[in-house]
């Protein structure tokens, strides 16, 4: 079927802005993504799901120009003993990176499997974002598989002691990256993620994860907090039987940021957490559009997705659990929380379920609402001033969230960073 | 019975439980009328909308707003958002309007109705004579005279075949006629409201509504007035290949209450038939309206074959402060249901109210909603949808809870279950929750399960078979509904809740 004329004619004018590397052997792959983007357009204000939010300006030939934010604080975890792989402006810098050898992972550049016949990642690139394209569209993976410049591929094969951070810089106001990584937990393997900063004005990135039989991966991320930056970003994950994945994303402003986390529960007794904390001021859009399949027996899920909203921010939660014929004992779990700490932020959510099997469990629940009066007059009754109150129970609503996040230390670095925002600002 | 055939029947029922129930037959209302009838010529087109017109002896100004909306409706494409899937309907391959040859003449009163359509809604159990109250309701026979009486507007395929208790709601102010009655009767009334709660541009159903509906229902009620009875529609298809297009105007002025209940059946046949109507409810100041929907439309049989397609659009507009609407609807007939009473809560603590069940089994696809649009300060709204799938229907809840900037200080509560029997089934939930004020609350929550087997357990421990068990589980799972509904449908709500599960132990 013909797009609509709006539609061709912003995807024609964004694709010829863009122009696919020299791939070798992801060529293929990048190709047929390519056709998939000529067959469903880019997404556009008419799209539902882009109901909530304007994809406009991800989908524009040039990124609006973003100024580069900085204060005196240090990245994020950069106290901890981690491996870090740096990205400026979404090309991978050698120099600031550490040594990219660890015991328990290979990890090599997405322009060296090629060349260095890394099979796995040959095969990945690309499979996982395909099948997170039904039953639903995400024509900006696609783009994005079609033309990343840059990224790596994880191989994780035992237990690597530290941390791997991937860390994106934004030093160019006119920055536009679009990066795509791929990740391989083989069976009984167990690794942690860490995503750190801003990467660019505007910033398409891309994840495929694949977690074998009985393997785990640990994700926690906190995107940057530049005021102008833009993203949407996606992860695809598959899980096998067994295998367990958890992922936390804080995000604190940022004018537009869309991430999606299309998760497919494929083998038995898989684990799947995914949640995500947001606190935002002003000129603030922020989207969490998440996607579980549960396609095995005895599979757990649980998304967990806290917003705190202020001076007319908007929070967006698009969350839906599918649970295929056959898919019986599922466990699956959704909460979608907002606090509004003023009246012009506003909240807009759409939890879904879609439920084929009889012996299951599923349950969402979706609230939105100011501060609780009962609890502040508690506190400041007992001495605390309204502003430490506010900010005590604002994290008390964001608690949640980061309980997800299993190492402690991560988690703590998370609530002191937090408590130094939430301080600072009112 | 397909649905047992196809369900494993657990251990421990016995054979004569299984074989009683497959005799049961679900559908208790398929049989039809054998009536001569005067039919428009197939298909809609500007003549066939000018002819329904004619037919219904209206003013231009009236035939002229059926041509609009006919002009529009050309326009625009069938939805194809919701969660179900029935072929293209070919609009111009069956009838817009149909009515009893009796009927070319208007009776002048209810005595002289074609006998054989009286002894149709007498077999439905809606006795048309005013002496009578509502067959088939348990208890009523205690219930002081007063109160039970219900006024009924019969409406058969594409005309309303008469309303009974008309002279004494005269008494009361009250004005409950057929909608074709109330155009030439009180133009200015339907002038004034007509479609400025459903605008004759509003989907793609309604728009054709708009077009050629062929009758309906009216009710005015004065300010002040209490509505002295029920009063109920029922609606009846009897003709095959025709469409019912009826159309619903309830105005409540000031200060006013009444409940207004709505029945409706069909005859049971292997082509599917469309029913799209449309029901406009106008609310003023301290007004207040209970809307009651017992929809047993056939569904189709076993296999999926025949059944209604019922594309209804419902909505209620609470105008004035304090005005406050209720929606109780039990869904269990129909092949497709595509249904979203809602609320627009414009004035100030107005409130809504939904409560649904809505029950699919077989082949059956329900997907049905409520939308609560806050505009007004202090506002309240609160959903309950129980939804129930079995054999290989698709049953899903879609709706939309709107919190304006301006309607501080408003509340919404939602909650929507959805109950699984037999694997073969899925239940969905569809809710949008648009949040645009902090000192508004809203609370969602849902949940899906299988009929709890510690609770079957219990149930057969103490003698109930499975059958029986099921239908209490089921009952218990539904009461918050059921509970809303006036005494005269609560019995037979229970019942259809009982019946259009049978067969369905998995």
């Amino acid at each position: 079927m013909a797009l609509p004329e709006v539609k061709q004619s912003a995807t024609e004018a964004r694709l010829s802005a863009l122009t696919m590397p020299d791939a070798g052997c992801t060529r293929a792959a990048r190709e047929d993504a390519l056709a998939r983007v000529l067959e469903t357009g880019l997404p556009g204000r008419r799209d539902e799901y882009w109901k909530y939010t304007q994809p406009d300006t991800l989908v524009s030939p040039d990124a609006i120009p973003a100024a580069v934010f900085s204060d005196d604080e240090p990245l994020m975890f950069s106290e901890l003993d981690r491996l870090s792989i740096v990205f400026v402006d979404g090309v991978f810098n050698a120099e600031e990176s550490d040594d990219l050898t660890m015991e328990g992972v290979t990890i090599d550049r997405l322009e060296d499997i090629c060349c260095k016949d890394i099979h796995w990642a040959k095969d990945l690139y690309g499979v996982l974002e395909t099948r997170g394209q039904s039953p639903v569209q995400r024509p900006l993976a696609a783009l994005n598989t079609a033309f990343a410049s840059d990224g790596v591929a994880i191989h994780v094969t035992g237990k690597p002691t530290k941390p791997i951070n991937l860390i994106y810089r934004h030093a160019s106001p006119t920055s536009d990256a679009i990066l795509h990584h791929v990740v391989r937990v083989e069976s009984g393997a167990e690794a942690t993620i860490l995503e750190t900063g801003p990467a660019a004005s505007r910033f398409n990135k891309c994840t495929e994860i694949d977690i074998a039989d009985k393997g785990t991966l640990h994700h926690v991320r906190a995107q940057g907090r530049d005021h102008e930056r833009r993203a949407a970003t996606h992860m695809f994950t598959r899980l096998g039987t067994e295998s367990v994945y958890k992922s936390f994303t804080l995000t604190v402003n940022g004018v537009l940021t869309r991430n999606e986390q299309i998760v497919e529960l494929t083998g038995d007794d898989a684990v799947a957490h995914v949640a995500g904390a947001c606190v935002g001021d002003g000129d603030f859009h922020h989207d969490d559009t998440v996607f579980v399949t549960h396609d095995a027996v005895n599979c757990e899920s649980r998304q967990v997705f806290k917003k705190v909203l202020r001076n007319g921010a908007t929070g967006v939660f698009q969350g839906k659990i599918l649970v295929k014929q056959g898919a019986q004992k599922t466990d699956g779990y959704q909460i979608s929380q907002s606090l509004l700490l003023d009246d012009d932020s506003q909240f807009l959510a759409k939890p879904e379920l879609e439920i084929y099997a009889d012996d299951v469990a599923c349950s969402h629940g979706s609230t939105s609402g100011a501060i609780d009066e009962t609890a502040l007059f508690y506190l400041r009754s007992r001495g605390v001033p309204t502003k430490d109150a506010t900010n005590m129970l604002t994290l008390a609503f964001l608690a949640e969230a980061v309980d997800e996040i299993e190492d402690s230390a991560l988690a703590e670095e998370i609530v002191s960073r937090l408590e130094g925002w939430l301080a600072r600002r009112s | 019975m397909a649905a047992l055939d196809q369900t494993q029947v657990k251990e421990g029922v016995d054979q004569e439980t299984v074989d009683a129930v497959r005799e049961a037959g679900t559908y208790k209302y398929g049989w039809d009328t054998d009536i001569e009838m005067e039919y428009a010529p197939k298909g809609v087109n500007p003549d066939i909308v000018r002819l329904i017109s004619e037919k219904n002896e209206e003013p231009e100004w009236m035939t002229e707003w059926r041509l609009a909306a006919f002009e529009r409706w050309t326009k625009m494409e069938e939805p194809n958002w919701a969660m179900v899937s029935y072929p293209k309907i070919d609009f111009q391959n069956q009838y817009y309007y149909a009515r009893p040859k009796s009927m070319e003449e208007k009776p002048k009163s209810l005595d002289d109705v074609d006998p054989k359509l009286l002894a149709t809604y007498e077999k439905l159990g809606i006795p048309l004579k005013e002496q009578m109250i509502l067959a088939g309701v348990e208890g009523a026979e205690d219930a002081p005279a007063e109160g039970r009486k219900v006024a009924v507007d019969a409406v058969f395929d594409s005309v309303s075949v008469g309303t009974t208790f008309q002279a004494e709601l005269k008494k009361a102010g009250v004005i409950f006629c057929s909608i074709s009655e109330a155009i030439k009767e009180h133009p200015e009334l339907v002038k004034k409201y007509l479609g400025t709660v459903v605008p004759v541009s509003d989907n793609f159903y309604a728009t054709l509504n708009s077009a050629v509906f062929s009758d309906g229902s009216f009710v005015y009620i004065p300010p002040g007035v209490r509505c002295p009875m029920e009063l109920s529609t029922y609606f009846r298809i009897n003709a095959e290949n025709t469409g019912q297009f009826e159309r619903t105007l309830i105005i409540a002025d000031k200060g006013s209450y009444v409940s207004y209940l709505e029945g409706c059946t069909a005859p049971q046949r292997d082509t599917a038939q469309l029913h799209a109507a449309v029901v406009e409810i106008i609310l003023e100041e301290d007004a207040e309206v209970k809307y009651s929907t017992v929809q047993n439309w056939f569904p189709g049989d076993e296999n999926g074959k025949g059944g209604i397609y019922n594309f209804v659009t419902k909505r209620a507009d609470c105008r004035g402060d304090r005005s406050k609407v209720m929606w109780t609807q039990v869904e269990t007939g129909s092949a497709v249901t595509w249904k979203y009473p809602s609320c627009i809560l414009r004035g100030e603590e107005s409130q809504g109210e939904f409560y649904s069940i809505a029950i699919a089994n077989n082949y059956q696809q329900a997907d049905t909603g409520t939308k609560m649009v806050h505009l007004g300060k202090n506002t309240k709204s609160r959903i309950v949808s129980k939804g129930i799938s079995a054999g290989k229907a698709q049953n899903t809840y879609r709706g939309l809870v709107s919190m304006h900037p301006k309607a501080k200080d408003s509340r919404n509560y939602t909650q929507c279950d959805s109950l699984l029997i037999g694997d073969k089934c899925g239940a969905h939930t569809v809710p949008y929750i648009e949040v645009k004020n902090n000192s508004s609350r809203v609370e969602h929550e849902a949940t899906t399960s299988k009929v709890d087997d510690d609770q079957l357990f219990y149930c057969r421990q103490r003698g109930m078979d499975e059958e029986e068990a099921v239908a209490l589980v089921v009952n218990g799972f539904c009461k918050d509904v059921l509970q809303a509904l006036p005494m005269e449908f609560a019995m037979e709500a229970q019942q259809l809740v009982a019946i259009s599960l049978e067969g369905s132990v998995g």
